[in-house]
This record gives C-alpha cells, structure tokens and sequence, in this order.
C-alpha cells in the first residue's frame, strides 16, 4: 500500500492553501487527489471580479485567484492526482481512490485534511410542483455551461433565491443577451452581499422580489413559464398573490451543502447546523489527524477566509505529523445563542492553543446595532457594537491564549448578540 | 435639479444614499454614514464604472471557453458595447493568462485580456 505523510482531499482553494501551508510548514510527502481534470476547484468556473481583496489586496477574478495559488503548489513541487475520486476515509485513515490510470488502490495517511467543499441544493430538496421539463438548473450548472462549456443556458429566465451565485448568473446572462425577469427570494432578506445586488440586479433593473417563491413549473419538455407567490411570516405562499412569468429556464441559487459523504463514512462527529464535522480550535476533527477546512467545514463567504482558515489546517496537519508533544487536551466546548446559529470551532483546546484563534460564525437574522458578546462561563469578556449583521456575511471574534489564561477553570465558551 | 437614490456598497449595511445634482456643482449626497458612502455616491453619479468579465470562445482548447475581464474599469454605459465586441471573438488555443483579447474594447482604450491559461487539445 502506498503511503503519505499527507493526503489532501480535493484541490479547490482550500486543498492548494492547505498543502503549499503543509510543505511549508516543513513536510515533504504530500498528495493532493482532485476527482476534476484541474486545479483550482469551483474558482474555474467563477469568471467574475471580486476575489482576493484581503489576501492579494487587488480584485481577481475566481480563475486568477486559483492561479496565484496553483502557482504556489507548483512552486513547491507538490504532488497531486487529478481526475481522481476518493471512496472511502477509514478510521485508521487508508484513503481508497480510484481513476483512469491506477484503477482502484489505497494510501495509509498519517494525516488527511478535507478539503472537498460543498454542493449547491438541488430541486429535489425544495419539494416546487409541478413538471420536471428542461430548462431547470441550479445556478452553479448554468454557470459551468456557460463560462468552461460555451453553452447558451436560456433567453428568458427566472431566478429563485438570491444566494451570490444567483445573483452573479443574473448578471451574466443578461450581458450575454438572456431577459432576466425577476429573482424571487423565500426569505424577507437576501442571502447575497450588498454589492452583488447592486452591481447584478440594480445596475440591470432586475427586480429583486423578497418574501416571494415558486409555487408551479409549467411546460413538459422545456420551462415555458412558472408561477411566484407572495409568502407570509410562517413563508407559506399567500393565496390571490400568484404572478405568472412566461419563461424558458429557471435558475436555483438557494443554499449550499457541506460535501461530507465520506466525512460521515468515517464515522467523524458531524455538526447539524454547519452540515460539516465538529472541529477543535486546530481544525481537528473527532477522528485524530483527520482535519477539515473550506466550504466542507462550513460556507464561506469570501474564498480569501477560505483560504486562511485551509493554511492553519495545513500547519496543524504537518505539526500532527511531525509528532511534536501536545500537553494532555482540554477541550472547552463553544455554544452558539441568541442570534449566533453556529461558531467553528466548536471546541478550544485550552491547554494547546495558539496565541490567536479566529471563531467564525454566522447570525440566523439581519440585525442592526447590535452587540457581539462572548461569555468565559459566566462573565463577559468580549463585547463589540456591530452596526448590521446579516445571515450571508459571515462574521468572526478573536480569542486570544492570553485571556484564556485568566481562566483556568473555564467550563464553556458562549458567542451570542446582545441588543445592548 | 435631480435626485438620485442609491444603495451603497461599501458594506453590507447598505445605506440608502439620496444623491442631489445641479447644473455645475459638486453633487450633494444624502444618507450616508461613512466616507466611503459619501465618495460612492459621487462616483456613482459623475463617472460611474465596473469592470467586465466574460469570456470567449476558444478553438482546439482544452475547454470551449477562456473568461476574460477588463483589464481596469470602463464607464458604466460602455459595459454593452465591450459585450458586442468580446461576444463576436472567437481566439485559437493555447492561451495564455494575462494575454490581450482585444486592443482597445469598444474604443474604451482599455484591454480586455484573458483572465485564465487555455491549453491546447
């Protein structure tokens, strides 16, 4: 059997920050299996600007992002299997693939990151009646035939759900000629930045209606028109609000997946909020040098955190296998309230943190002035005012060993909001 | 005089800015809350730009398509003449990043240039 000091599943932002972290952090044997024929993961289809603001401090585009970090990789001459599947993780990390040239074989890992991202929710989760015509894709298909295939996607078309993919295709298929009628959203906000729906929907007078979703498909070989509803508080459509719009394709940008298939097979312990794996603060999942990191761990909403959170997953990868000593783990459990739905990690590890560690999380409501609060047990050591927070931007506090230190009999870490 | 609403994009409070315009003086912006709010509105009504990203068919390639960008930004009411112009290229593999897909996009005198390397077939 083959084997190496580090197998990283999936060669997306995540796989390449990870690995070049990895070599640099000292470890030599590293294979990055990527199941696509390149690297660079759903970057290669994101042709539009707005990456890298805070890693390369200039606006990229997906393809140039994934570039710089290719780059890197080759730099350091890291190995890596494409058009690879993985199967199967074992719980003694025997990594099973297979592809064209190897048939199926297997790699003894000393330590594995997960790096294989997320999937867009299909219609299949959304239960809209209805026919099953062509012409009904999720924003992320029409995206890869139109920017990698060169297909042209539809002329008239409606969008449900205003996550940034949905947003982004919006503006592209107007610039490529398609009639954009209308993005429906189930929600009374949008799940997108700012930015994106002033630059793809206002720039192009594309009327965002919030509160609204489809409740009919019509046509039975192809999408020849849908129905949106207005929805109430409780979002089921209001009866007499029905709109018809003439169509030939709708698009779905409504929420993205944690990939974990083989995360679960594993038998690691998995998070039902994120839909990733339960982390510590070094990204170590239940399985011991087994980590994780990038949209399989939880949705990102800038690759640039994509990105950092994948280098400190790498490092902690090589200092597993470079069997430095750890003290005996004291791991405090992070609870999420009021307002807060999740932080990664879920777990810090007190007795061997690093001097900085970054909690992320997300809120589950658009909120405006509202306090960031952390509590060590019972007392609050961390409060900062927020002007607005909202689901689809993804927020973060700073932990640092010093005030954990204050604490040594510290039981639980709570993040929450705070009206005042 | 004219009055123009727009959301700022600063950051995702997304203030609603009321922009005031009158013949030869400074706009007057209304409703923001920080700096970058108040230069966002000006922009947006004296020289509003963005950057296009598209791409372009590509024959012998590995892929059919190399996307492409601006290579800085055009004023607003060109983005659908820069389209016209990179819809109808259609450019041999290989490609290489950073190459020039077009001189001068819709006589904007800004490049468009490949934003991804196409091997050849």
């Amino acid at each position: 059997m083959q084997q190496h000091d580090i197998v990283i599943v999936g060669g997306g932002p995540a796989g390449l920050a990870a690995a070049v972290a990895a070599r640099k952090a000292g470890v030599q044997d590293i294979l990055i299996l990527e199941r696509d024929g390149h690297l660079g993961g759903i970057l290669n289809q994101c042709i539009h600007n707005g990456f890298g603001l805070h890693t390369f401090k200039e606006e990229l585009t997906g393809p140039e992002y994934a570039a710089r970090f290719i780059e890197q990789a080759m730099a350091e001459n890291i190995p890596c299997k494409l058009n690879t599947m993985v199967m199967d993780i074992s719980p003694d990390k025997v990594v099973t693939a297979m592809n064209r040239e190897d048939g199926l074989f297997e790699i003894k890992a000393r330590a594995v990151v997960l790096c294989m991202g997320c999937r867009e929710r299909p219609r299949g989760a959304l239960n809209i009646p209805g026919y099953r015509p062509a012409g009904i894709y999720s924003a992320g298909t029409a995206q890869r035939l139109m920017n990698i295939e060169g297909f042209s996607v539809g002329k008239e078309v409606v969008i449900l759900g205003s996550g940034n993919i949905g947003l982004i295709m919006a503006r592209r298929m107007t610039l490529e000629g398609a009639k954009v009628k209308v993005v429906a959203e189930l929600m009374p906000y949008s799940g997108g930045l700012k930015r994106n729906i002033v630059q793809c929907l206002d720039d192009y007078g594309i009327p965002l209606k919030l509160s609204h979703t489809v409740v009919k498909i019509d046509g039975k070989e192809r999408v020849t028109g849908i129905t949106l509803a207005q929805v109430g508080p409780d979002r089921k459509p209001i009866p007499g609000t029905e709109e018809y719009y003439r169509c030939d394709t709708l698009l779905l940008s409504v929420g993205l997946l944690p990939e974990n298939e083989l995360t679960r097979e594993a038998g690691i312990a998995m998070n039902r909020v994120t839909g990733g794996p339960d982390v510590s603060d070094s990204l170590e999942t239940s399985l011991p040098g087994v980590f994780a990191c990038g949209n399989v761990l939880h949705v990102h909403d800038l690759v640039d955190y994509v990105s950092e959170e994948a280098a400190l997953a790498g490092r902690n990868a090589a200092a597993y296998v470079q069997a430095g000593e750890r003290a005996a783990a004291n791991p405090v459990p992070l609870t999420a309230k009021d307002g807060v739905r999740y932080t990664v990690p879920q777990t810090l590890d007190t007795a061997n943190m690093n001097d900085k560690v970054v909690v992320r999380f997300r809120v589950g409501d658009v909120y405006k002035d509202r306090y960031v609060s952390v509590y060590f047990d019972g007392e609050r050591v961390l409060h900062r005012k927020k002007n607005v927070l909202a689901p689809g931007e993804m927020e973060q506090v700073v932990l640092t060993r010093q005030q954990v230190e204050k604490y040594p009999e510290l039981r639980q870490i709570t993040v929450c909001t705070e009206v005042e | 005089m004219e009055t123009r609403q727009l959301t700022c994009i600063g950051c995702p409070l997304g203030c609603q800015l009321t922009v005031t315009l009158e013949d030869g003086k400074e706009p007057v912006v209304a409703g923001y809350t920080c700096k970058r709010g108040e230069a966002y509105g000006k922009k947006e009504v004296t020289d509003p730009t963005r950057t296009v990203t598209s791409s372009v068919r590509v024959t012998g390639g590995e892929i059919a398509m190399a996307s492409v960008k601006t290579r800085t930004d055009i004023p607003k009411d060109k983005i659908f003449d820069v389209m016209a112009e990179i819809r109808a290229v259609t450019i041999p593999a290989p490609v290489a990043l950073g190459q020039v897909i077009l001189p001068d996009a819709a006589h904007t005198g800004v490049a468009v240039i490949a934003t991804k390397a196409v091997a050849k077939r």
